[in-house]
């Protein structure tokens, strides 16, 4: 679809369709074919000032902008959640600047920008899932110059991984990083699949959908392309686990989805609920129309 | 042994285990080092001394294989039999040897330390380099390597930053020596310790060296550490090798104006 065809469906005047120009957005594109043809690979592109701060989600948005076409259907979350600040306002933004569908159900999105979770409902080969990355690169931890860490996975020189493990399991005696969790992508690139729970590392191995990780700060992006191998790291006897709860979703009594832990009152009861909220919403839609 | 295996030992020794030939870095005129060459074989100490500014950290960047130099050669044998020549091998190729058939101390061991994780992980970390995926075999690798250089095994999870000076520079050591290393280099590994703890220091790198038939570059510019561990001297000043030869004869019978000063002007309590 061209630009101009693109343009007649803004509702917002004055702004190009989905606020970046189309130059831009081209250019996001070719760095994100790079991205999709050398998986797990970061790519630097030119970002963009976007009319938010740093920090917010100006990486992800940038790459849903570029990506983005006006038959899409756009659905973001913000920790699992439809309904928080962040996903409220980033959807209203593409909204009016791009006069795009939004939607909260998983299923009926094309394009998902999320950040800190990948939706508990299986994805298909027409979604793409848009990342919103902090800190690309998952050697920073341990070499602080950028000159290092790029020649480190030109060599694939990865040993260093397992030495943040390595002090996990004799701190806590368990692999206790729960967030962020490095994987290798294809059996080469290691990569920081951004902050989501491990729980949803194994989400992104071989997934039909397409996988795209745009960092607004670092100005980098990398990709997952559909069905490619993605490993979390591990010691032999210490292998990769996932976050487990005794407790199901005190909403719709999930027992195998991510849960968050709320506080309800000041003597300090607590309930756990899924925090992928369409997901709970759809599993109690569901058992209401079971039970008329 | 069989007389196939000693004849196989006996020629593995014959071999040099490193060459360099007319090894040169200038940084100006008599600023840097030039026209070195040398042979050294399996488990030997070299040492070179020399005073401040004449050339000597600037070799052992050369040698090992940290700065390109602007003229000749640096060959290594490796475990194979094959020569590597350092500076024509490919990047990655350079960076597996430092990692496991050589090692590098540093005479600052907040350089040759990640003094932001453990002990048990700052010797782990040549092993996983290496591809060991086992955190068992880490943990006891560790402990074993902390035994040996004298730390309290104990102390595993501490932070390099609460050990002391002596003790950090001997984790160091054992970080370095836990991939079974064929080859050292050393810069000035007795700096800034005290004269006790240098003394045992010392006493540990000797044991270890002959214990492991490793092979040694020690840069230093104190001739006693020279005396107790150097096989061989090279003394070096203005970016020239003035004198090289066995370290008894040097310290004892030094025949360059230079070398006799050196000799001289050590402090006898």
């Amino acid at each position: 679809m061209n630009a101009q065809a693109q343009t007649q469906y803004a509702t917002e005047v004055g702004y190009n369709f989905a606020y970046l120009d189309e130059q831009t957005k081209r250019m996001i594109r070719r760095g994100l074919l790079k991205a999709v043809a050398v998986p797990g690979y970061q790519v630097p592109f030119g970002g963009r000032e976007m009319p938010l701060p740093y920090g917010w989600g100006t990486g992800g948005m940038q790459l849903t902008a570029a990506i983005l076409g006006a038959e899409d259907v756009l659905k973001v979350i913000d920790q699992g959640a439809d309904d928080t600040t962040n996903a409220v306002s980033i959807r209203r933004f593409f909204a009016r600047t791009a006069g795009v569908k939004t939607t909260t159900r998983t299923p009926e999105a094309t394009v998902i920008q999320t950040r800190h979770r990948i939706p508990e409902t299986p994805l298909n080969g027409d979604q793409i899932m848009v990342y919103q990355v902090p800190i690309p690169e998952p050697l920073r931890f341990i070499e602080s110059s950028e000159t290092e860490t790029r020649t480190m996975h030109a060599l694939e020189d990865y040993g260093v991984m397992h030495v943040k493990l390595y002090e996990d399991i004799a701190t806590f005696g368990h692999i206790a990083t729960s967030y962020a969790y490095p994987v290798t992508v294809d059996e080469r690139y290691v990569m920081d699949p951004s902050p989501i729970p491990k729980f949803d590392n194994p989400k992104l191995h071989m997934s039909p959908a397409l996988m795209l990780f745009g960092a607004g700060r670092e100005k980098r992006l990398y990709a997952v392309p559909p069905y490619t191998q993605v490993v979390s790291l591990d010691f032999e006897d210490h292998p990769f686990e996932i976050q487990r709860w005794d407790e199901c979703c005190a909403l719709c009594g999930s027992q195998d989805s991510y849960l968050d832990e709320l506080i309800v009152d000041d003597a300090g009861s607590k309930r756990f609920v899924c925090s992928d909220t369409d997901y709970c919403m759809q599993r109690r839609d569901l058992e209401e129309e079971g039970e008329q | 042994m069989s007389a196939a295996e000693q004849l196989q030992v006996s020629t593995e020794l014959a071999q040099p285990l490193f060459s360099v030939r007319d090894l040169t870095r200038l940084y100006g005129l008599e600023k840097g080092c030039q026209g070195v060459s040398f042979d050294l074989y399996p488990g030997e100490v070299l040492g070179i001394v020399g005073e401040s500014g004449s050339g000597k950290s600037t070799l052992l960047s050369l040698l090992s294989g940290r700065c390109p130099p602007d003229r000749g050669t640096v060959s290594y044998r490796d475990t194979t039999g094959n020569w590597v020549d350092l500076y024509s091998a490919s990047e990655a190729q350079r960076r597996t040897l430092l990692r496991t058939e050589w090692g590098f101390v540093e005479q600052n061991p907040r350089d040759g330390l990640r003094m932001g994780v453990s002990a048990g992980a700052n010797i782990g970390e040549r092993l996983m380099a290496q591809g060991v995926r086992h955190y068992g075999e880490l943990r006891a690798a560790g402990i074993d390597w902390l035994k040996q250089v004298e730390i309290d095994p104990l102390r595993i999870d501490d932070l390099p930053r609460t050990f002391s000076g002596g003790m950090q520079q001997r984790l160091q050591i054992a970080r370095n020596l836990v991939s079974s290393p064929r080859l050292i280099f050393m810069d000035e590994p007795t700096g800034g310790l005290d004269v006790s703890v240098q003394a045992r220091l010392l006493d540990l790198l000797r044991g270890l060296v002959r214990e492991l038939d490793l092979a040694v570059v020690i840069v230093t510019h104190d001739l006693a550490v020279a005396r107790l561990l150097a096989d061989r001297l090279m003394v070096m000043r203005r970016s020239r090798v003035v004198e090289a030869g066995l370290t008894d004869q040097i310290l004892d019978d030094p025949q360059h104006p230079y070398s006799q000063l050196l000799v001289s002007s050590v402090l006898q309590p």
